[in-house]
């Protein structure tokens, strides 16, 4: 049994274990088998996170929260939570492999998923021209006209960095103006390579085996019109990963775990959250690693109330590991 | 990072299509951060079946053609060739149990 288990491994579940790990709490973290690292696995250069002026790659950041979080004793399973039993002093945990951690308390970093369109051959055409993953993907349009879907901060990154290769990037929005800060967008307009197409939907996503175009219907006057395109990127924003908590945890009207005011308390004793999964306005990396921090500290503190009969019976930090 | 064997647009036609062993091509580039999550996964599968499943890469920075001969426009993308024909094709990374799953007819 563990002090505590982090379930996440983006800003905020590697932060809070390098703090948990500090307070020798020896830290298990559930990494999952794929995903691990989050969101910054999938972006490229990192201007914004503080500490790094010439910016950094999102996977070396995060392989180097997780390699200071191991500095410090933090454990690490590549593995997917696929159930949690959260009521009671022991939290269980179930990963894909079949184990089963138990641990006083529970740090839940989940984060966000993408949202779909919710087409009709969206899925289909998935890796087949359909992507939410520009960095990843954007190398094969070379010279090809692609669409971005989306408004916000991640639709002009994502359009701005494929004019590296496509020939026309076209961003398709259901409104007449964006979302996105004044920075992206400036960078966005500024770029003779991207096209916005105001206040449009897309209806459809045509192809056989591979994506050929959309069509896409007018927001205002309700009129159709068509793309021909290679590649359609979607980046319309996510939703908090919450399925493992359904019915177990208190959410909020938008969606996000609920937590007691600016604290990571959630409804259940001994759960925490932290990051984008608590938070539905702001998802920043130095954000969530903040929300890592307070999860980690509020974690502490509720451990220091358990009785000492409870906490002998957790892993120790092993004996070589860094003192804090 | 995986330690299978690199093959290039060069190499594949005897590495990859004159294989008498079904070969699991692993397309990545070291810029794609899922492909960093799947290439051990890919390798920790072959290994566990040895004789049944050979795994190599392909860096599609290096090795556009072959990436465009076979339609790739996605990263992780992950093909199985018998005999020199695509007998399945994957993309995106997904978790162990996921790809043993998928890849039951070859390993199983």
């Amino acid at each position: 049994m563990r002090h505590v288990i982090v379930i996440g491994s983006g800003p905020a579940g590697y932060t809070a274990a390098i703090y948990a790990a500090r307070a020798r709490l020896a830290p298990l973290v559930i990494a999952s088998s794929v995903e691990f690292g989050g969101e910054l696995m999938k972006t490229t250069e990192v201007e914004n996170f503080p500490g790094f002026p010439d910016g950094i790659q999102g996977p070396d950041l995060m392989t180097n929260m997780q390699r200071q979080a191991e500095r410090f004793g933090a454990e690490i399973v590549y593995d997917d939570v696929v159930r949690l039993e959260l009521d009671g002093p022991v939290k269980r945990v179930h990963v894909g492999n079949g184990d089963v951690h138990e641990a006083l308390s529970v740090i839940y970093a989940t984060g966000s998923a993408y949202r779909m369109l919710g087409l009709d051959d969206e899925a289909r055409l998935s890796g087949y021209g359909v992507s939410w993953c520009a960095t990843c993907d954007g190398a094969f349009f070379r010279d090809k006209q692609v669409a971005v879907v989306g408004g916000g901060d991640s639709a002009m990154e994502e359009a701005t960095f494929l004019t590296r290769f496509a020939d026309t990037v076209h961003v398709i929005h259901r409104k007449d103006s964006l979302r996105a800060s004044a920075t992206m967008q400036e960078r966005a307009r500024a770029n003779p390579k991207i096209r916005f197409h105001w206040n449009k939907q897309v209806a459809h996503i045509h192809g056989g085996d591979l994506v050929s175009g959309v069509g896409l219907v007018d927001t205002v006057d309700g009129t159709e019109s068509s793309l021909d395109l290679s590649g359609v990127f979607i980046a319309i924003g996510a939703d908090p990963r919450t399925h493992l908590v359904h019915g177990q945890l208190d959410l909020t009207a938008e969606g996000t775990i609920a937590v007691d005011g600016r604290s990571s308390r959630t409804n259940v004793p001994g759960v925490f959250a932290a990051g984008d999964v608590i938070d539905p306005t702001y998802k920043q990396a130095a954000t969530a690693a903040g929300s890592g921090v307070v999860a980690a500290l509020d974690a502490e503190h509720f451990l220091a109330s358990l009785p000492e009969g409870l906490l002998a019976q957790a892993v120790q930090p092993a004996a070589e590991t860094v003192a804090a | 990072m995986s330690t299978a064997r690199e093959v290039t647009d060069a190499t594949f036609a005897d590495e990859v299509l004159a294989a008498e062993t079904p070969t699991m091509v692993d397309f990545w580039a070291p810029w794609c951060g899922p492909c960093r999550a799947l290439s051990p996964i890919l390798d920790q599968i072959a290994a566990e079946h040895p004789g049944r499943l050979d795994v190599v890469k392909v860096n599609v920075d290096e090795n556009m053609e072959t990436a465009l001969t076979y339609q790739v426009t996605s990263l992780p993308a992950i093909f199985v060739f018998r005999n020199g024909e695509v007998v399945k094709r994957m993309t995106g990374a997904k978790g162990k149990p996921a790809l043993e799953a998928e890849l039951a007819e070859f390993i199983g």
